[in-house]
């Protein structure tokens, strides 16, 4: 079905600028994604998965303007652990800034200068999570990312990481538009940390691929903290092995617009995926979490657990889907979705879907919207903590669950900090 | 130390008078009771005096050490000196017992202008009072009140009641739900905390209590208003008789 003329002119007028890059095996991903992306068009507000996020300023021609943010009056994020850096400025690579590309247990290697070659072990994997998980529910943005990324990390893990990897995105122009996509590949056994920090960018799309081998564990932590008027959308497929392991936590504390969309796939038996989020935002803030979850083998666990404070007719979706497919008997899905609305203001609109076609699963799942609760706090004051700190506890503890998924606690401790922070920055 | 003057409290979300003009004084190293039937305003008193939001009060006062205690904060109340037990102690998810423990203790120091204390002298003299209250590491490390037996709960309001060190402590209705093991521990606890500079007003409904926490005082607490004081001879005799005789009496 051919689509409307209006979108395939949005669509042109989207791309027009964008540099195409034929050469090489990711030429032909390249030119598959554009195929997929020009079947779909751009999200609009029409679209199922599209009605409680705008996506107008994430597809127009340019991206609205965001001043620069300076955070530093905090200690920077991920600082105080050991980890390999790797820096984007408003998506672009800054070798000086970055350390070198080198890791015991991995190979590291940027799209921009891998994607020329004709064989590459990327090909199997770049656009190809992307296209799975584009059924039953388009990505079009994921598509236009696979499309026309500028550049991005291709990590191949053979062994267990040395140290976790973090990739810095620094945000220095009021109009950048930044396309960044990663690979990541764990071998069969291999073990990687990969930390986010950012988005750096006035407009960023960030799409990763990981494909968790039988038996390879991948722990993700993200921070997309403090920067006000950004805007950003990230995608992230993965598909997991047999007895695979994928954990991922994200902390958003402000941003005009953030989509975070997970598209997991537990394709080996006893695969276990988990995905959490801790948004906190106060007054113009939009966070929208879209997650996939699809049981395709048996007694794989999946958790996802998204919990968002909100103030000042700050704004918090959750869209979340657990599919089980026929066969995937002995799933354990589980997935909770809160919100703690700080004043009357703030809105918490939340889908949970599920989707069962297999007779022995256990699957449950919870969405609540709430208000601090009075009583605990008269029982915090009454003991003499001041109100204003009672609140930050309760915050916190509202929090806990979701925090809880970041195994490490020297990285759970970073993370509480910022959690602290905003709110120590943002009063009641 | 606790003075309170002709208090009149109603409900402030519907027109229900709950006290009618409540009149005590407890001096530094008494121990009082307050007993009376259910809804005769003993838990209602001890809300107002700790700060607690739905009420309002439409007369009369109520100061420790001659400060005026309705107009302050909660918290400025408990830096004050003054600790409320709770009948039914409230439980907080997600935020650990020792954490509670820890902020209170500290943000009573810091309202004072004292130091904080350390972690290491805090948890050295949390264990100590934990294990006198038979309170665990586990319990200690769990969510506030979160899972807790009612027992457990009594005795963990006893331990921030030691913790705090507060002058004026409010017990309200400490022996509902424990039992008679239970109970010998919490009085314990309480006995303990006894000298010269504090003071205690025990809620409750029955005089077992009183066995083991010996008042010098005991009023009885009717319809809004205290309606007979005495010494401990008076518990015995509600017990003995109940409060259909002292009513009656009155009226």
């Amino acid at each position: 079905m051919a689509l409307p003329q209006a979108k395939q002119d949005a669509l042109a007028a989207r791309i027009a600028g964008l540099s195409f890059r034929r050469e090489g095996w990711l030429g032909a991903a390249r030119a598959e994604a554009l195929a997929r992306l020009t079947a779909m068009g751009l999200p609009a507000k029409r679209d199922e998965y599209w009605r409680y996020t705008d996506p107008s300023s994430l597809t127009a021609v340019e991206p609205p303007k965001a001043a620069v943010f300076d955070a530093s009056d905090e200690t920077a994020v991920f600082d105080g652990i050991d980890r390999l850096r790797v820096v984007f400025v408003d998506g672009v690579f800054d070798a000086a800034a970055s350390d070198d590309l080198a890791l015991a247990g991995v190979e590291i290697e940027r799209l921009s200068q891998a994607g020329g070659a004709d064989i590459h072990w990327a090909r199997d994997v770049y656009g190809v999570l992307e296209a799975r998980g584009q059924v039953p529910v388009e990505r079009p943005l994921a598509a236009l990312n696979s499309a026309f990324a500028t550049d991005g990390l291709l990590i191949r893990v053979t062994g267990k990481a040395a140290r976790p990897i973090a990739l810095h995105y620094v945000h220095n122009s009021d109009s950048s538009d930044a396309i960044l996509h990663h690979l990541v590949k764990l071998e069969a056994g291999a073990e990687l940390t990969l930390l986010e920090s950012g988005p750096g960018a006035a407009r960023f799309s960030g799409v990763m691929e990981v494909e968790v081998a039988p038996g390879a564990r991948f722990h993700h932590v993200r921070s997309q903290g403090r920067d006000h008027q950004r805007r950003a959308v990230t995608h992230i497929f993965a598909r997991l092995g047999a007895g695979a392991l994928f954990k991922s936590f994200t902390v958003t504390a402000n941003g005009v617009l953030t989509r975070n969309e997970a598209v997991l796939e537990l394709a080996g038996d006893d695969a276990v995926a988990h995905v959490a989020g801790a948004a906190l935002g106060d007054g113009d803030f939009h966070h929208d979490d879209t997650v996939f979850v699809t049981h395709a083998a048996e007694r794989c666990e999946s958790r996802q657990v998204f919990k968002k404070v909100l103030k000042n007719g700050a704004v918090g979706v959750f869209q979340g889907k657990i599919l089980v497919k026929p066969g995937a008997q002995k799933t354990d899905g589980y997935q909770i979705s809160q919100s703690l609305l700080l004043d009357e203001d703030s809105q918490f609109l939340a889908k949970p879907e599920l989707e069962i076609y297999a007779d022995d699963v256990k699957c449950s799942h919870g969405s609540t919207s709430g208000a601090i609760d009075e009583t605990a706090l008269f029982y915090l004051r009454s003991r003499g903590v001041p109100e204003r700190v009672a609140q930050s506890l309760l915050v916190l503890a509202f929090l806990a669950e979701a925090l809880g998924e970041i195994e490490d606690e020297a990285i759970a401790e970073d993370i509480r900090q910022r959690l602290e922070g905003w709110l120590a920055r943002h009063e009641h | 130390m606790l003075q309170i003057k002709n208090l009149h409290v109603k409900l402030e979300e519907e027109d229900k008078q709950i006290l009618k003009g409540v009149d005590l004084t407890v001096k530094a190293g008494e121990v009082h009771a307050i007993m009376g039937p259910n809804g005769s305003g003993k838990s209602t008193l001890s809300y107002v005096l700790s700060g607690r939001d739905g009420y309002e009060v439409t007369e009369g006062s109520a100061t420790l050490d001659g400060e005026e205690l309705l107009e302050m904060e909660p918290e400025e109340r408990a830096a004050a000196g003054l600790f409320l037990a709770f009948q039914y102690p409230v439980e907080i998810p997600g935020v650990g017992n020792m954490t509670f423990l820890r902020t209170a203790v500290n943000a009573q120091r810091k309202a004072r202008g004292q130091e904080e204390m350390s972690a290491g002298d805090f948890l050295k003299e949390v264990r100590a009072k934990a294990k006198t209250l038979k309170i665990d590491a586990e319990m200690l490390k769990r969510p506030v009140n979160v899972g807790f037996s009612g027992g457990e709960k009594k005795r963990n309001e006893i331990l921030q009641m030691a913790m705090l060190e507060p002058k004026m402590c409010i017990l309200d209705e400490t022996d509902s739900g424990l039992d008679v093991d239970a109970m010998k521990l919490v009085s314990e606890g309480v006995n303990a905390l006894r000298d010269a500079g504090r003071a205690f007003l025990v809620i409750t409904h029955y005089q077992r209590l009183l066995d083991h926490i010996k008042p010098d005082v005991v009023h009885i607490m009717a319809n809004g208003r205290i309606i007979k004081t005495g010494g401990p001879e008076l518990a015995l005799e509600v017990e003995n008789n109940g409060y259909a005789d002292l009513l009656a009496e009155v009226q």
